[in-house]
Order: structure tokens, then sequence, then C-alpha cells
């Protein structure tokens, strides 16, 4: 079925798609490569890929250590391709395949030497921080043929100008996922995460920034704010949030709401697609949200940059970035990969949001040093806050009291004990 | 009360506690046979987990990571551990004590402290974690058991038995063979088990120094507990009480077996 | 004498991998990001005191709630026929052989809204009942994991307590109760401690439990230094200022339970 669907989306549609939704955001005025004669195939073993530069590093044991954030690269269900496999495949370079749930996570692993990766995908925000920090290495883009592929929108972005360090590797919005059968009304404020309504059954970003963007946002402040009275007055939101708030999660999200565990969730929109469960929608907040761009980037602790740029390459393959694009929800910047995809995919308005709503988001950019610490501090504290902890228990208390009185004893009996025996 | 509801009582009391240690375990079994991916409902029963299970490169490549560094370690260890128990025991008692009361420090500090303080290290001298950074590790924490479990038997062990074989014209290394190995042996093989078992086991420490290339089975089972819930993580689980049950019921057997042996020799003599 | 140089090794070993890496810990935890001296780190500390806390205290009642069960847990199985000793005991020890994140990962499937307990509940008309995610959730994991820890070494005090001496005291007039307080108690206080110690340092230290039971919103001071190390809020110096506060608590708590015994007793007790 694939490959007749693939076939189906040849140049005519592919083209006619991309006249028709010129004003699109994703469409640059300038591609120059041919859309006729995109490379699409998936019967891998008829893909036109350049096995001349695939073939560099066989036989040489060549590895990388692949870092991403978790379900976001196609593992070969749904029928699509096994990345990772077929890289190995291919280039005979082995991948150690791991994961990291936030883009904080990501920098302290790496920022704390604890290991070395070749191959990370870290957002906008978190890439522009590894640049200032001088943690990323500039991508030879001489090794890396099919960035040719990638829409100029998305190319020179702010957090990453020229495009030295990163190539994007998808892009989508903040939104609040939430289950129709347990959630009767239709979402439209991020004030539903604030409702003692759902108490219990509402899941929460474990991470600082996107947490902190959901309050900030809700607040009708900027995402970027530095402003330490409004961070505070987030922070404060988010520990009266805490009460209501069933987990704190990030990938276990997927789980929660596929099993209906919970009720709402505010998350990465795209994600909503991964989750088997009928009754999942997905809910723009009128307060505005975040659009975010993941990029590929090789860090300067690298053991094998040619073969991390090689993996870069092969991702930007546009069958490859299709099928990858579609097991992931996310918007892609590969134009190529574009054309490839299923027109219910293309106008899907969660992988493509429609213009208003990114025209009412904003995106993440790098904070000050003493802001990224602060918010580090604030996040911890909201995270710290616990309500309640000291109700728990006066039974154990008794005994604790019971076992010191009784220790206490014991040691008077020891120490006549010891008393008796120096008198004899 | 009588005599026999008090005994009644009694085992009612052990068998709720017992129920408690074992409902959560038996509930994974059920459950890795269970079709649906979804924790709560059962829907009806299959064995594809455990196929699943055993096609997982990564679960299998980081089972073999889990034995090496377990093997590796222990074995180090117990060399390290019983020379230190036999050269602390030789030492004064001022000396002897600070060193004791030195290696329980590792055996009652936290082990997140541990895992930390290690992670500073190898990072500060820029050691790749790896298999080497694993192990290294766990011999850290693995020495002191060893020297608690041979200690007391150097304690019991007679002292003039050693001197003794000297004089009768032992080399210090027969006698330490001829002599003070069979003594402190069941000290060693206790110790050596439990290092083995600690390794096999640890996470806390594991996590912080494993990086991504050596990653022991319960840093993987962490990861993936992070992640979208696989039933192979049942599937596993079951295999894992199903080889601990068994080791534990051959050894207990065998165990049984020797001493029913010994307890007729000691009749006959 | 020549046998003294056999720890030398250990010594060695225990230098590169213990002092130096401990030293590292407190050289982090009195420096700020640019290496400079600083206490910082520890009155920043100071501002987690809730966190602090609060582990502390959840981890004194998971040891009261095992210390409850395992008591008279452990000297029932002490009254038993031999070989049926034997058996109980190594029922309380395979779980322990089971990876505790095993074992924690079952209680998830136990717990959930949508779990066992409450699909059970459900049949017979009760619930469902919110249990996951909860702070009783978390503690119920920490005694889960640790109960063994108390359970052996109260046994193994337990069965070096005489019968005779329990008839001794019923023989002098003493009411069962009375024997129990004033003959099995006191002789069971080493085994106490070291039970006590050994379900304290791990359940203050855990941060993996409260994650997994806990949903991410009862932080733990072990969820705070992994935090600092490699989770959302990188900064290992007040990370490592944290684990040398995890460490004093844990020294005291050692001083105040090794009132009770001896190291030699300990030594036999912990394996």
């Amino acid at each position: 079925m694939g490959n007749n669907r693939l076939r189906k989306l040849s140049a005519v549609l592919c083209a006619a798609a991309l006249f028709l939704s010129a004003g699109a955001p994703c469409f640059a005025d300038g591609f120059d490569f041919d859309r006729n004669h995109l490379p699409y195939s998936d019967d891998w073993n008829d893909y036109p890929y350049d096995e001349a530069y695939y073939g560099q590093l066989k036989g040489t044991g060549a590895s990388i250590n692949f870092y991403n954030w978790g379900e976001y690269v196609s593992d070969g269900s749904d029928g699509l391709v096994d990345i990772v496999a077929e890289f190995q495949r291919l280039t005979d370079i082995k991948v150690y395949y791991t994961n990291f749930a936030t883009n904080e996570e990501l920098y302290a692993k790496l920022k704390s030497g604890a290991a070395s990766y070749d191959v990370i995908v870290p957002s906008d925000y978190m890439v522009s921080r590894m640049i200032k920090e001088d943690m990323l290495l500039p991508l030879d883009y001489g090794n890396i043929p099919n960035a040719k592929y990638m829409n100029e929108d998305f190319m020179d972005p702010g957090y990453d100008p020229g495009s030295v360090y990163s190539l994007p590797y998808a892009w989508n919005t903040v939104g609040i996922l939430y289950n129709t059968k347990m959630v009767k009304e239709t979402p439209d404020s991020w004030s539903i995460l604030w409702d003692e309504d759902y108490a219990g059954q509402i899941l929460m970003f474990n991470n600082s920034r996107d947490a902190f963007g959901v309050a900030l946002k809700y607040l009708g402040y900027s995402l970027n704010t530095e402003d330490p009275d409004q961070l505070r007055e987030a922070a404060e939101l988010l520990k009266e949030q805490k009460p209501l708030v069933q987990a704190y999660v990030m990938d276990q999200m997927f789980d929660k709401m596929e099993n209906n565990e919970a009720a709402i969730a505010a998350y990465y929109a795209g994600d909503a697609l991964l989750i088997h469960n009928d009754d999942i929608a997905i809910a723009m907040p009128k307060e505005g949200t975040n659009k975010f761009i993941d990029a590929v980037c090789i860090p300067k602790t690298a053991k094998n940059k040619l073969a991390a740029e090689m993996f870069i390459n092969f991702l930007n393959e546009p069958t490859i970035n299709a099928q990858n694009t579609e097991y992931v929800g996310y918007g892609t910047a590969n134009l190529a990969a574009y054309c490839l995809l299923d027109e219910e995919l293309r106008e899907d308005p969660i992988l493509y949001p429609p213009q208003e709503i990114l025209d009412n988001s904003e995106m993440f950019i790098n904070l000050s040093d003493e802001t990224n610490l602060l918010l580090d501090q604030l996040w911890t504290e909201v995270k710290a806050s616990n309500k309640n902890v000291w109700g728990w228990g006066v039974l154990p208390c008794a005994t604790i009291l019971a076992i010191v009185i009784g220790k206490a004893r014991y040691r008077r009996r020891i120490a006549k004990r010891h008393k008796y025996m120096a008198e004899d | 009360m009588t005599k026999r509801q008090n005994s009644l009582l009694s085992n009612l009391y052990i068998f709720v506690v017992m129920a408690f240690l074992y409902v959560p375990i038996l509930v994974m079994i059920v459950y890795s046979f269970n079709t649906s991916k979804s924790r709560g409902a059962f829907l009806g029963f299959t064995t594809k987990w455990y196929l699943e299970l055993f096609q997982n490169e990564s679960i299998l490549s980081a089972l073999a990571n889990t034995l090496i560094v377990a093997v590796v370690s222990s074995v180090i260890a117990t060399l390290l551990g019983t020379a230190a128990a036999i050269g602390i025991r030789a030492m004064k008692k001022r000396n002897r004590d600070l060193i004791m009361n030195f290696t329980y420090l590792p055996v009652m500090s936290p082990e997140i402290v541990m895992g930390v303080s290690l992670m500073l290290l190898f990072v500060l001298f820029r050691i790749d974690f790896s298999l080497f950074t694993v192990i290294a590790a766990h011999i850290t924490f693995n020495v002191p058991y060893i020297i608690l479990s041979v200690m007391p038997k150097l304690r019991q062990m007679d002292q003039h038995l050693y001197e003794a074989a000297m004089d009768l014209g032992c080399t210090p290394f027969q006698a330490f063979i001829k002599v003070m190995l069979p003594e402190i042996m069941p000290g060693i093989i206790t110790g050596f088990l439990i290092a083995f078992t600690f390794s096999l086991d640890d996470f806390n420490i594991s996590y912080f120094v494993s990086g991504e290339r050596a990653q022991t089975l319960p840093v993987l089972i962490y990861s993936m507990t992070r992640k979208r819930v696989s039933p192979e993580i049942n599937a596993l689980s079951a295999i894992i009480f199903l080889v601990v049950l068994t080791v534990l019921i051959l050894t207990n057997v065998n165990d049984v077996r020797k001493e029913k042996q010994m307890q007729k020799g000691g009749r006959r003599g | 004498m020549k046998a003294k140089i056999a720890a030398a090794p250990y010594l060695l070993w225990a230098a590169l991998f213990i002092v130096i890496p401990m030293g590292l810990v407190g050289y982090y935890a009195v420096t700020d990001a640019n290496g400079a001296f600083t206490l910082d780190n520890f009155a920043q500390g100071m501002h987690f005191a809730p966190v602090i806390g609060s582990s502390v205290w959840l981890a004194i009642i998971a040891t009261a709630l095992c210390l409850l069960i395992a008591y008279p847990l452990a000297y029932l199985i002490s009254r038993k026929s031999f070989n049926h000793q034997r058996t109980l005991v190594l029922l309380v020890m395979l779980p322990m052989w089971m990876n505790f994140l095993l074992r924690t990962y079952a209680w998830m499937t136990l717990l959930e809204n949508n779990g066992v307990t409450n699909r059970l509940l459900g049949l017979i008309g009760l619930g469902p009942y919110e249990m996951i995610n909860t702070q009783g959730a978390v503690i119920l994991g920490m005694v889960y994991n640790y109960l063994p820890f108390m359970i052996l070494p109260l046994y193994s005090v337990m069965t070096k307590i005489e019968p005779f001496l329990m008839e001794a005291a019923s023989d002098l007039g003493c009411s069962p109760g009375e024997a129990l307080r004033r003959v099995v108690l006191p002789l069971s206080m080493p085994g106490i401690a070291t039970g006590i110690t050994m379900v304290f340092v791990p359940s203050v230290s855990t941060f993996v439990i409260s994650v997994m039971l806990g949903g991410g919103s009862f932080m733990l001071i072990g969820d705070l230094i992994e935090m600092q190390f490699l989770g959302n809020a990188y900064n290992p110096h007040l990370g490592a200022a944290l684990s040398l506060v995890l460490m004093m608590i844990l020294l005291i708590c050692m001083a105040l339970t090794d009132m009770f015994s001896n190291p030699e007793e300990k030594e036999g007790l912990l394996l």
C-alpha cells in the first residue's frame, strides 16, 4: 500500500499542492530542486541511495551515539521505515540510540561531561544556548548534500544565524491534549489546566521551560520574559496548580492518555497523533502558545563527525524524512519530504497549524544566564513545594517515640549492668 | 486465646505479609501473557512479548553488559577484599578500627552520593564512560562487603594454626594456601555471592557512570519505564523471577541434602 | 608483620575511588561555576529545607512501618520449626533478588486509576480510588522495596534468643507480654538498629520510587540531587552541597543507631 500511496503523490499532486498553498509558512519562493525527480521509494533495496557517499566508512567499524527525544524517530512500527536499522544496513555504521526527555536533561548530560554524543536533537532555544556556550561543532554542508531539500524559511533561523550549527529536524506547537470522553467542554484556554473539576486528571510538563511557558502565556506574558517578577508570578501559578496535577510527565504521557488514566495534558500537539486512542483531541488555547523547532546538531565532544553528518544527511533523504514525519507527527522542514506526504497529512492542522495559530504563537529564545539560573531555581521550588506532608502518620511517630524511649531504658539497663560488673 | 487460635493467627499474619511481597510479582507475571499493551484489562493470552524480548537487541546487549560487569567486578573485588581483610587483621588494633570504620563508610553512605562522586571523578580525569567505569564503580562498592564477610572468619580462625604451619616448615604462601584459605573460604564465597548479586542488581550507581554504550540491565529498565510502557518489561521480570527461584531452590535442596548427609555421618561416627 | 602489605591494594583503591571522589564532591560544594570559593550552595540548599524535611519524614514513616510489619513477622518466623524457617526466610529474600525497578513498576500496574486494584474493587462496587501519584504510594513503594532489609536482621537476632529464656521469664512470673517486652525486645535491639539503618538509608536517598509512584510531584532529596547532575536543572555545585547535607543526615542517623550495637555485631547482621 505504501508504495502506491507514495507513487500517487508523484509530481503532479505535489506541484499542485505547492502552488495552491503558496502562502503557507513552510514554503519559500525559491526552491531549486527538481521536484519531478525526487528520490522516492519505500522499497529500500530500490531506493536511489548515493552508495559511494554512504559507503565511505564501510568496514572501519565506525559508530555513533544518537541522543534523541523519546518516540522521535521512526522505529519500524506501523509499517514505516526503521531509520536506525536502515542506516546501519546502508552504511555499516553502528548507531547507539538512546533517549532524553527534556532539553535541560540533554544539556546536563552534555555539560557534565557524563556522555559523548555524535548527533543530538535540541530545540531552538537550547541550540542557541549551546552555541553560546561553545558546545557544538559547525556542520560541514559538503557532507550533507540533502540540505538542498530544506525549506529556505527554516534556514538561517534566529536561534542559529546562518544555520552554521544546526539543521531543522521537525517543528510543531504546544497544545492541550484532552480526552473527549472525560472532558465535556471543548477547551479553548490554558485555564482548563487550573480547573478544579479536573483535579487529579491533569498531566503537566516535567521541564521548566515548557511548564513556565504555559503559565506565562496564561498570564498573558511573553514566553521569553526576563522580568523576575513575572517569572515569580508564573511560579506561584504553577505551585497553585500542583494539587490539581496528577503527575509531571514527559514521555510517560503517552501511556497515561492512551489508557484513560488522565483527562488533560499540556504537551506537544503532534504527539496526539501517536496516542492510539480515538477519544484524544487537541485544542489550541486562545492565549497563544509556543512554536518550536527541533534541530539536529553535532556536539563538540563528538567522536565521529563524518558519520554523524552522514546520519544527518540520511535523515533528510526525502522518503526517509517523509516516513519519519508521518511517524513523529510534527511538521518537517524538508520540502522534498513534504511533497511526498499524504495530502491528508499535509493538510493536517496539527502537523501544519493554520496561520492564525502560528501568528498567535511565540518561539522560545535563549534567556540570559541569570534568568536561566532563576528559572531553574523557581522550577525546583515548584517541584519541591509539598503540601500536607506533615499530616501523615501519627502512628509511625508514636512508634519512633516508643523506640527512642525503649532505647533509653535499654541504655540505662546496660549502664547499670556494667556498673554491677564493675562492682563485682 | 488458645494456643491453636494463636498459631492460626500467626500463620495468617505470615501469609498476609507474604501476599504483600508476592502479589505485585504475580500480577506482573500474569500480565506478561496479556495480549493488550495496556496495563489495565487482561484481554487474552499470548507469548509474543517473550519472543519480542529475545529479539530486542538493546535488552540482550544490556544483559550481556550486566553479566560481564557482575563477574569481572565481583572477582576483582573478592581478590582485593580478601587480601585487604588479611592485611587489616594483621594490623594493630587502633589502625584496624580506623580502617574498618572507613570501610563501613561506603556500605552506609547513600548510593546516590557514591554514584555522583564517581561521576565527578571520571569526568575530571576525562575517562569515557564505558564498561570500565561501571566495573570500577562496582568494585568500589563491592570490596567492603567482601572484607566484612571474610573478617569474622579470620577472627574465628585459630591464629596459632598459621604459625604452627610455618614452624613445621611451610613458607608463608604455603601456610596461607594450606591452612588459612580453607578456614576463610566460606567467608570468601559468601562475600563473592553478595558482591555478585549486588552488582547484578545495582542501579543507583551504574546510572551515573554507565554512559551510552555500557548500559546495564537496570539502567535500561529505568529508561524503559520512563517511556511508553512495554509489556516486554513484564516478560523480563517473569524470566528473572523464574531464574532466581530456580537457583534458590537448587542451592537450597543441595544444602539440605548435604546437611542430611552430615547428620547421618555424625550419627555413625 | 608482612601480612599488612596485603591491605595495600585495597587502600590504594579506596583512596582513588572513595577518598578522591568524596573530596571532589566537597570541592564542588564550596565552589561556584567559576571555581571561586563560596558557601552560597549551602545557603541555596537550605532553601530546599522543606524537601529535605519531607524526605526525612517520609523515610521515617517508611522505616517505622517496616519495623511495625517486620518485627512480629521476624518473631513468628523465628519460632517456627527449622525447615519452615528456612523456607520462609528464602521467601522473604526472593523478591530482593529481583530488580527494585521491576518491583516498583509492578506497583504502578496495581495502583493506577484503571489498574488492577481499582478494577477488582470495581467488581464489588467500590472505588475507583486515587492511589498512584500520591504520597501514600511513595511510602508504599519504600516499604515494599525495603521490608526484607528490616525482616532479615531482626530474624537473625531473634533466632539467637533461646526459647528457654522466655520460659524462664514466664516461670519467674512474667506475663507473655511482659516477657516479650523485657526479654525479646532488649535482646533484639541490635537487629532493630541494623534494620532501621538499612531501611532508612535507601529510603531517604531514593530518587526513583518518588518519580515512578509519586508522579514527580513529591520531590525527595535524592530527586533534587539527581536533578542537579543529570536532570532538569544542571547545577553540580548545588548538587554536591546537597549530597553533603544528605551525608550529614545519614551520619547523624548512624550515630543514633550506633548507640545500640558494637561494630562486630553489626558485621554479622549486615550480611
